[in-house]
Parts: structure tokens; sequence; C-alpha cells
């Protein structure tokens, strides 16, 4: 069994986190990592930096852009992953855009991540037609799990493909918007909540974009496996640094 | 169809919708109804009448005698510079406009860079009293503070793009993210043959009509329909895709495409996407684009605000690679004289994208009775302050 399926079997509501790498300066990608799990989160997504963030606010593509200005890369982020192995045993994803994948070359990538230990990937512009036909077998032959995301505009019979075809776990995108743009969830959130918990899928969702605080978290995962925090976790390390952590993590359960 | 799109939105190996899940339900309805929207005929009779008694079309195929006596060939110019806001953009954006209204659409947002397609967009929604809304980047609306002016004098809210590198790029980034925050209302008219598929061969059908009034405006004066060159400048390329549509498959018509090359292709400082391009994904499509060896999408420069973009639209990116087409690059410094020499010699002034094309006849010979047309994609009123600059008049 694959490290996050494992995790989702445990009887608890999971918390990840999102954080860009290399930011907010470039050798913090690893503590980030030792400090959020010595602090009980569950799962990270490493956000590999991107100059063009379509689906992402302001402040991860702020996060991003600093990143890259502080020399992160596809290559840098293999190499300070290096060994991590041996320091995290959660699960690890990598979550970005498909152009660095691609300049990268898709099976060195996949091939690097198993090596390093990497679990899964979520990449919001690769869509499912595209991963279907031209990369699907190279991600299986590296046991890498493709993570694919669903909206509240997203229909049901596209919700039942993306279930059959996401490994893990679906990410479930709070509301229409881009990352970081939400503050609090209204009632057209519950009722989608309500809605996909209702279709009794086949995988389990983490409810992504818009949770900030304990109060989300905790309407976001009445019926989800989990959720995802992201742009409030940037802020905090913006406002305070790596040394809010803790104290960041406490605060939301 | 050898060198259009197929049926999965892919020009050769390039094309494709590459875009966040939270676009799907938007770019899918647009698939599904595109071509069958367009084929209604209660459509066409719509577009066709605004073509012609809004935007002024069929645009004249002008003979230019003294440009072709300079140059010892039949150079006839394709006249987009004529049509309502002053260049070929608004093809499109009465097509699109028009789409938006079938797909029940009460909001625009539109990107722009120099302005030209955002002033058409908001010319459209001012035509049909819907609300508009143009990203532009920041740099750009200093840059272009004629056509912001024109944008709201015609009820646009003009939007400025502060992220990234503050143009084009950027702008484009800004709508696609509104789009994501308003997914049901809005639809989103793109400038150019660029984009998620079906926008490439929307776009490119919109503008076809380019090609379409050259093939009977041909006939009527050589006889013919087919010329033995077209030549256009490309930044997205949408004037390029409407001059060559209807020639694509008919290989005895050369295809010629001039790129910026800015202050020279090896500077750091052009928008030459073919020669400096890699295959990649740039705003939702699979195509060639200026990035670093790690996948970061790079700043393009060139004098012109229209060329300033460090992609391509796909199908241009099938004719570069298949040799279809042939790629040129024309400095900043001779796409400025050759604007001034259509002034001089027939009167016209270019827009400086335009100029890049015209710049061709210096490095490239053709026979003395070829039959060269070279699309006028805009007028330079736009481009005054940037000529008054250039040649200290």
């Amino acid at each position: 069994m694959t490290r996050i399926d494992k995790k989702l079997q445990e009887k608890k509501t999971l918390l990840s986190i999102y954080f860009t790498a290399g930011y907010p300066k470039l050798e913090d990608t690893v503590p980030i990592l030792e400090m959020l799990e010595s602090n009980g989160v569950d799962m990270v997504e490493i956000g590999l930096p991107f100059s063009d963030p379509l689906a992402d606010g302001s402040t991860i593509q702020a996060s991003s852009t600093q990143a890259l200005k502080n020399g992160m890369s596809t290559q840098k982020l293999f190499e300070q992953l290096e060994g991590i192995r041996e320091k995290i045993s959660m699960p690890l994803i990598l979550m970005g855009y498909f152009n660095p994948v691609l300049q990268y070359g898709v099976e060195n990538f996949c091939k690097k991540c198993e090596e390093i230990g990497i679990d899964g990937v979520i990449l919001p512009d690769l869509p499912l037609a595209e991963y279907q036909e031209h990369y699907q077998t190279i991600f299986e032959k590296y046991g890498l799990a493709n993570i694919f995301l669903i909206t509240p505009q997203t229909s049901e019979a596209r919700i039942k493909e993306l279930d059959a075809a996401s490994k893990g776990f679906i990410y479930m995108v709070s509301s229409a918007s881009v990352t970081g743009s939400k503050q609090g969830f209204g009632v057209e959130q519950t009722s989608y909540f309500n809605r996909i918990a209702a279709l009794k899928l086949k995988k389990p969702q983490l409810v992504g974009f818009g949770i900030t605080n304990k109060e989300t978290f905790q309407t976001a995962t009445k019926h989800a496996k989990g959720a995802i925090i992201g742009s409030a976790f940037i802020k905090m390390l913006t406002e305070t640094g790596v040394s809010g952590i803790s104290s960041f993590v406490k605060g939301i359960r | 169809m050898k060198y259009n799109v197929n049926e999965k939105g892919y020009y050769g190996d390039f094309g494709g919708a590459y875009i966040p899940e939270m676009l799907y339900p938007n770019v899918e309805e647009l698939r599904q109804n595109y071509l069958k929207v367009m084929a209604e005929a209660s459509f066409q009779e719509e577009f066709q009448e605004l073509l012609k008694e809004y935007v002024g079309r069929p645009t004249p195929l002008y003979f230019a005698k003294r440009l072709s006596a300079k140059y010892n060939t039949k150079i006839y110019l394709k006249r987009e510079d004529l049509c309502h806001t002053g260049a070929h953009k608004v093809n499109n954006t009465i097509g699109q406009i028009l789409m938006a209204k079938r797909l029940d659409k009460n909001r625009i947002i539109a990107e722009t860079g120099a302005g030209q397609h955002g002033v058409a967009t908001a010319t459209v929604c001012a035509l049909m009293g819907l609300e508009c809304i143009v990203y532009m980047g920041e740099i750009d609306i200093k840059r272009q503070a004629p056509n912001v002016a024109r944008m709201k004098m015609l009820g646009a809210t003009v939007v400025p793009a502060t992220s990234g590198s503050k143009t084009l790029k950027d702008a484009t980034n800004e709508a696609i993210r509104d789009w994501i925050n308003n997914p049901t209302n809005t639809h989103y008219i793109i400038g150019s043959v660029v984009g998620p598929h079906p926008y490439p061969d929307m776009v490119a059908r919109f503008q076809s009509v380019i090609s379409q009034e050259i093939k009977n405006q041909l006939q009527k004066k050589e006889n013919r329909e087919a010329p033995d060159y077209v030549i256009a400048c490309v930044g997205g390329g949408s004037n390029a895709a409407g001059a060559y549509y209807h020639y694509l498959d008919t290989p005895e018509v050369g295809i010629i495409a001039v790129e910026a090359a800015g202050k020279g292709v090896q500077t750091g400082e052009s928008a030459a996407t073919s020669a400096l391009g890699k295959t990649g994904i740039i705003h939702g499509s699979k195509t060639l684009l200026m990035q670093t060896p790690d996948g970061q999408i790079t700043e393009p420069y060139s004098i012109s605000a229209g060329l300033d973009y460090p992609g391509v639209g796909p199908m241009h990116a099938h004719l570069y690679a298949s040799g279809r087409g042939e790629f040129i690059s024309v400095t900043d410094e001779d796409a400025m004289q050759a604007g001034l020499e259509l002034c001089k010699l027939e009167g016209i002034i270019p827009a400086i994208e335009t100029s890049h094309a015209l710049a061709i006849f210096k490095t490239r010979t053709f026979k003395p009775d070829a039959i060269v047309v070279v699309n006028l994609s805009g007028r330079g009123d736009k481009d005054l302050n940037t000529y008054i600059d250039y040649f200290k008049l």
C-alpha cells in the first residue's frame, strides 16, 4: 500500500499543508518539512514555483516569484529533497504547473520522484484527457500518484470520471476561485460539500482553497477526509517566518 | 486539412487545452458549441451584416504601385488598417460577442497589450450593451494612454495587471484568473489565435474573412485566387492566421511569417519565438514559447507592443515545425524604416506590427511577376508617439 493510501486509512481528519519550495528562503524547504512533521501535520504539497501560476491568487504568486528569485528550480528542489526519506515519513506530494515538468522531461521527472520518495503530484493544468493519452503509463511505471481536482462547477459525470482516474484522493476545490481569494464559507460551499458527500465517491476527498483557520477547517472536513491549507500558511510564513509554524498548526486543530 | 486543426484541437503536435479543472466547464461549453453556433444561418447573417455595415468590409486589396516598382515585384496590400477601430482585431471581437450572446453570457473580459484588442472588445461591448472588463499590464497602461482613454470612453473598465512583468502575458494571466473566479456569466474574448482549444481555431475562423476576401479580390484583379506569397507579422498570430487560412492547404502559396527580432535575435531583447522558443505550455496551449531551461516563461521584447508576446499560436508553431511556413525575424530598426518607407511611397502610415511584415522586402527578393500579398494588419495612429520618439519628428 502506498504512503498516501495508508495515511488516508487512518481514522482521523487529515491536515495537509501547501507551501512554495524555496520560500521565504531558498534553503527553507527541508526545515519547513521537518517542522510540519514534528508538529503533527499529516501530509504536504510542496509547491514547484512557476512564473505564470494561472490558478493562484496574489499570495502564492508572490511566493512563487520570490522562490524563483531565490534560485529555486525543479533541479534544485530535487537536490534539496535528496535523502528526505531518512528524515520525513509523511506522504510528500509535489504540486505545480505542467510546463516545468515537461521541460525536465516527464519520464525523468517521474523517475526522480520515485528515487527520492515523492508519493504523488498535483498538476492542475495537465487535464485528464491529455494525461490519459500521453502520460499515465509513465506515471504508473514509477508509482507516482496523479491527483485530480474537482470544483463546484464540475458535472456529476465528470466527477465520476475524475474519481476513477485520481490516485489516492480527490482534491476538492472549495469554490469557484483562484487560491487565497475567498474568506470563509457560505451556503454555497456547504451545499456543495453536502452534494459531494452524497455522491459516495470511491476516493476520499481533501478540500482545498479558502481554508484559513480552525473554523473553515472544521466546516470543510465535516464530510471530507481532510483539508489543505496553502495561502494562509504562506501568509504566516511571510509575516512570522518558519518559527511560526508550530503555533499555526496548533491553531488549526 | 493537413495544416488546420484536427478534431482533438491539435495542429500537428501543437495545441490542446492545458487548463486547470476550474476552467473546464467554460472551455468545454465553448468547444461543444462554437462550430454549431457559427454554422447557424442567423449567426452568419448577423456576423456578415456587422462586418459589412459596421466594420466596413470588404477591405480593399490595394495594388501598391510605387512599393512594387521599388522592389521589382507585384505587391498587394490587404487593407485591414481600414477596419473600424483601425485593425483586423475587430473581426474577431464581432464574432466572439455574437458567440457570447448566444451562450447567454452578460459579462465580457479581455486582455490587451497595446490596447488594440481592448479597444476592439470595448467597442463591440458598447455595441451590444454588455459589461466589459479589460485587463492590461500596468506598464502598458502607462505606455498606451490614448488607448486606455478610448476604452474608458467606450464604457469599459480597465484593470491594471500588477503581477509578474506587468505586460501582455500577465494581463492574460489576470483575465484567466477572472474567468476562474466568474465561471458562469462571463465570456473571455481572447484577442489572438492563442489559448486553449477551441480558441485558436475559433479566432482563426473569425479572421479567415481576410483570406476569403483576398481570394475573391485576386480573382477579379489577376484572374487567379492564389497569390505566390502571403506575408504577415506574427505576435500571437491572429492577422496572420486570417491571411493564411484559406491557403493553408494550397502548397503553391508561399506562407511567410515575420516575427519581431527586437534589438536582434541573440541580444536577449527579442520576441522571435520561432528562433528562440521551445515546445511548452503557455496560456493553456502546447506551442512554441520563450522560456528558461527550467520551464519558466521569459520576457520578450519588441518596440511593437502587439508583437511583444513570448509565444505564438499553435497553428504557427505547426507551420514552423512542419516547414510549411517560412519564418523570418525583423529588428526594431528595420521595421521602423519600412514603416516610414510605406508612408513616403504609398501615403499609408502602418502600425509598427505591420511594419515588420513590410521590412521583408529589404532582405528577401521576389520574382518580378510574383504576386505578393502583405496583410496590412493595422494603421499607425496608435504608434505616433513611438514614431515621433524614434525619428525625432
